[in-house]
């Protein structure tokens, strides 16, 4: 069943890898429904936190074929019950039909919003969260003339990771460390083995 | 200052004292220090530097200049066949480089470890549509291991440390390395080559976990009928020897593929024969008989399994690779068994028992019976007037003993040379197996020679594919390299044709191949050559051919419309395989 995932993958911070790991997806024709590429929170590690729509073998078998490439540290996918995550949107309405038409301080308070500059002709608000309170708020807006709108790539942290300071220190060493990959055949498939 | 104190502060002096030189030299120093000999390249704009500095290397560096770039980089392929080690390639920039992409996608998708290096225009130029620049780090990007770009002479060493490490190590692939042409001018302080050995972010191999090793004795112990099918990675990890032993103890019937091809000698009791779509018969059908499938070093590629889901269905499959990305790939994996099979093989030999399976055995050996009369006897023994390809392999093999490289294109004669050269050794067969690169052969065989000098090296090459990188004779003539060239001319690209013959109701849509006096032709470039059409020539041309002093083209002209069998017809399973 496909279903959205966000993969989530530490690498050296290196020109042409975006294209390395966007290749990896255009290949197969897999879409990217969001990317966003930001530092770690280990100096010199980069982190890349992408959403696509898939099945689990096939989010499984794009994650080994990233962690092959020579300068990605590890990669890891998601559901979303398994992570915590947010976008942001930035919304540009007139700023006359706002303060005449809508109960601009309802407004904000429903959707959480907040207005990030106003001027006489447009103001921005702008708000965070997941996909529907984004666009609720659209919804709300675009009756008063919405002039302009952006929503930001998802930023996604992992609930049951422990960081990468570790994992690094194991990838540091010449020899690789004891958790490299976990199997799903050992851990489940009791029957297996049993001819 | 005593002795001892005097020879430190002299090794600290050493250590920090550099020399001054331009980064094309460098560049040859990396080579010299990894322990090139051989480069094979094309010269031009962008890399003029380099080509300059290497003009005072004459005695360390021997430089094969080809006739494509295209042939550089398929001779470097054939290099790192035979020899086991990293071939290296030079071109310019452009169509220098885009040149080479075939041969990189060739040597990414079979996995040969390859440093190319391509000259660049000035850093400056990037970007602004400069005289023959491309953006070849893009470009080469989905079929290469690793690229980088290189913009100052200062990281030249590192560079070139790592492009070795990664292209040798691991599953090998190609690399490229790109350089300004300003990076190759520059001047720097050089403070020697220092070769690399640990890459944080890159495996080359998986930790061997002894779970697995435990469960695949368990499961191979257990089995009735196991079958044994092997790539590759036998070859790229140097464990021909622990595999011997393995299938040895465990009696163990076992298949390649053909890339596995000459991993274990042919007339071994054991080697049952070639896998997939014109492979044998008993390993095809066999595969869905057999209750353990164990995998060693191959990526069940879709020539070799048919349809997927008609495919072993029945067997749990033990499968030893050096990728994990290959595990679960195409075949699910029932025990994954990680790790270079040079290291993981001996570990389950030892816990395997000792068994013979010879009722299982007979079951191949009554296939290869079925086969032998319906397709093998009259292929290398016809009683048609017209000379099949099979008995030309057949007279090959028995003047050679087994013992030489055999090096082939791509089509219906790489069939037929798969399925029947006898090999004796390793690293004997060269072929462009994933990518199937037509006019791969002459230009790989050139390398293959250079990699193994002391080896006869016969290119087996078909009437279409051998004019595809023919230039590369200009190659031969020049550097008087000892490759003995045998075209099968059946005047068609006879691989095409014969899907059209069986799929396409015979409409033979331009397949029909004119060629021109290929004999003239290698006349032409000073090679000795002769074409013959009778088979009470055969054995007289073969031996005329073999012991010529230096190369040789013979041509052969074979049945126009023979067919390969047996057949996995595209779409089906490895049961439905076809003998007629």
């Amino acid at each position: 069943m496909k279903q959205e995932y966000t993969v989530t993958v530490y690498t050296e911070n290196q020109i042409g890898l975006l294209n390395r790991i966007a290749i990896i997806f255009s290949r197969r024709k897999i879409n990217i429904e969001s990317l966003n590429t930001s530092p770690s929170e280990i100096d010199s590690v980069h982190r890349f936190t992408i959403v696509i729509n898939e099945t689990e073998e096939v989010v499984r078998k794009l994650c080994r074929q990233i962690e092959k490439q020579v300068e990605v540290l590890k990669a890891y996918y998601n559901t979303n019950e398994e992570i915590v995550w947010q976008e942001l949107a930035l919304y540009k309405v007139p700023t006359d039909v706002i303060a005449e038409k809508v109960k601009v301080e309802r407004l904000l308070r429903q959707y959480g919003a907040r207005a990030v500059v106003i001027r006489h002709d447009y103001t921005v608000f702008e708000t965070s969260g997941h996909r529907e309170e984004i666009e609720a708020l659209i919804k709300a807006l675009e009756p008063y003339s919405l002039i302009e709108f952006v929503r930001s790539a998802r930023v996604a942290i992992i609930k049951a990771s422990h960081g990468f300071h570790s994992k690094l220190k194991e990838f540091e060493r010449g020899e690789p460390g004891e958790e490299v990959v976990e199997n799903e055949f050992l851990n489940q498939q009791e029957g297996v083995f049993s001819m | 200052m005593d002795t001892i104190e005097l020879a430190e502060e002299i090794t600290k002096i050493a250590a920090t004292q550099t020399i001054n030189i331009t980064g094309s030299e460098a560049v040859l120093k990396a080579l010299i220090a990894e322990g090139v000999k051989t480069i094979f390249g094309y010269p031009g704009g962008a890399i003029m530097p380099i080509y300059d500095a290497l003009y005072d290397y004459e005695n360390e560096l021997e430089h094969i200049l080809v006739r494509h770039e295209q042939g550089a980089i398929h001779a470097a392929q054939g290099f790192a066949r035979t020899s086991g080690k990293v071939g290296v390639v030079f071109a310019t920039s452009g169509p220098g480089a885009t040149n080479l992409v075939t041969g990189l996608a060739d040597a990414q998708i079979d996995s040969t470890p390859l440093v190319c290096i391509t000259g660049q225009v000035f850093a400056h130029l990037l970007g602004t549509d400069a005289f023959q620049e491309t953006d070849v780090i893009n470009i080469t990007t989905p079929v290469t291991k690793w690229n980088y770009q290189v913009t100052d002479a200062t990281e030249i060493p590192a560079a070139l440390a790592k492009a070795f490490y990664i292209a040798g190590s691991g599953r090998p692939g190609p690399v490229v390395i790109d350089i300004t042409k300003n990076a190759q001018i520059q001047k720097f302080d050089y403070e020697g080559y220092t070769p690399c050995n640990h890459i944080r972010s890159y495996r080359p191999k998986p930790i061997i976990r002894k779970e697995y090793i435990e469960e695949a004795a368990r499961l191979i112990n257990s089995a009735e009928r196991p079958f044994v099918i092997f790539g590759q990675g036998v070859i790229l990890g140097r464990a021909e020897k622990e595999f011997k032993t393995f299938i040895e103890k465990g009696g163990l019937p076992a298949a390649w593929t053909i890339l596995g091809l000459s991993a274990l000698e042919t007339a071994h009791p054991l080697n049952v024969g070639m896998l997939g779509m014109h492979g044998n018969y008993g390993p095809n059908v066999l595969t869905n008989e057999c209750d353990v499938l164990i995998a060693v070093g191959m990526r069940f590629d879709d020539r070799v399994t048919g349809r997927l889901d008609k495919y072993a269905k029945q067997a749990k499959v033990v499968h030893l690779d050096i990728d994990p990305a290959e595990i679960d790939k195409n075949v699910k994996a029932t025990v994954p068994v990680w790790g270079d099979c040079k290291e993981t093989l001996p570990l389950l030999t030892e816990l395997i028992e000792k068994k013979d399976h010879t009722a299982w055995l007979r079951k191949f050996a009554e296939a290869t019976e079925k086969e032998n009369e319906a397709v093998i006897f009259d292929e290398l023994h016809p009683t048609k007037d017209e000379m099949s390809m099979g008995e030309v392999i057949n007279v090959l093999n028995e003047l050679t003993k087994g013992d030489a490289v055999i090096v082939t294109d791509v089509g219906q004669h790489q069939m037929v040379a798969c399925r029947y050269a006898k090999f004796v050794q390793s690293k004997s067969n060269v072929t462009s197996g994933g990518l199937g690169t037509m006019g791969f052969a002459l230009p790989a065989a050139i390398g293959a020679k250079y990699g193994a000098p002391d080896r006869t090296v016969v290119a087996i090459i078909g009437d279409g594919g051998f004019q595809m990188t023919l230039q590369e004779l200009g190659t031969i003539m020049q550097y008087g390299a000892a490759v003995k060239i045998i075209i099968l001319n059946n005047r068609f690209l006879g691989m095409v044709r014969q899907w059209q013959e069986l799929f396409n109701e015979r409409r033979y849509s331009f397949v029909d191949i004119q060629s021109p006096d290929f004999v003239m032709l290698a006349k032409a470039y000073g090679i000795a050559g002769q074409s013959i059409n009778e088979r009470k020539d055969l054995k007289a041309a073969l031996t005329e051919m073999i012991e010529h002093d230096g190369s040789y083209l013979l041509e052969v002209m074979v049945g126009k419309e023979n067919n390969v069998f047996p057949m996995v017809p595209q779409g089906c399973g490895v049961g439905e395989i076809r003998l007629r």
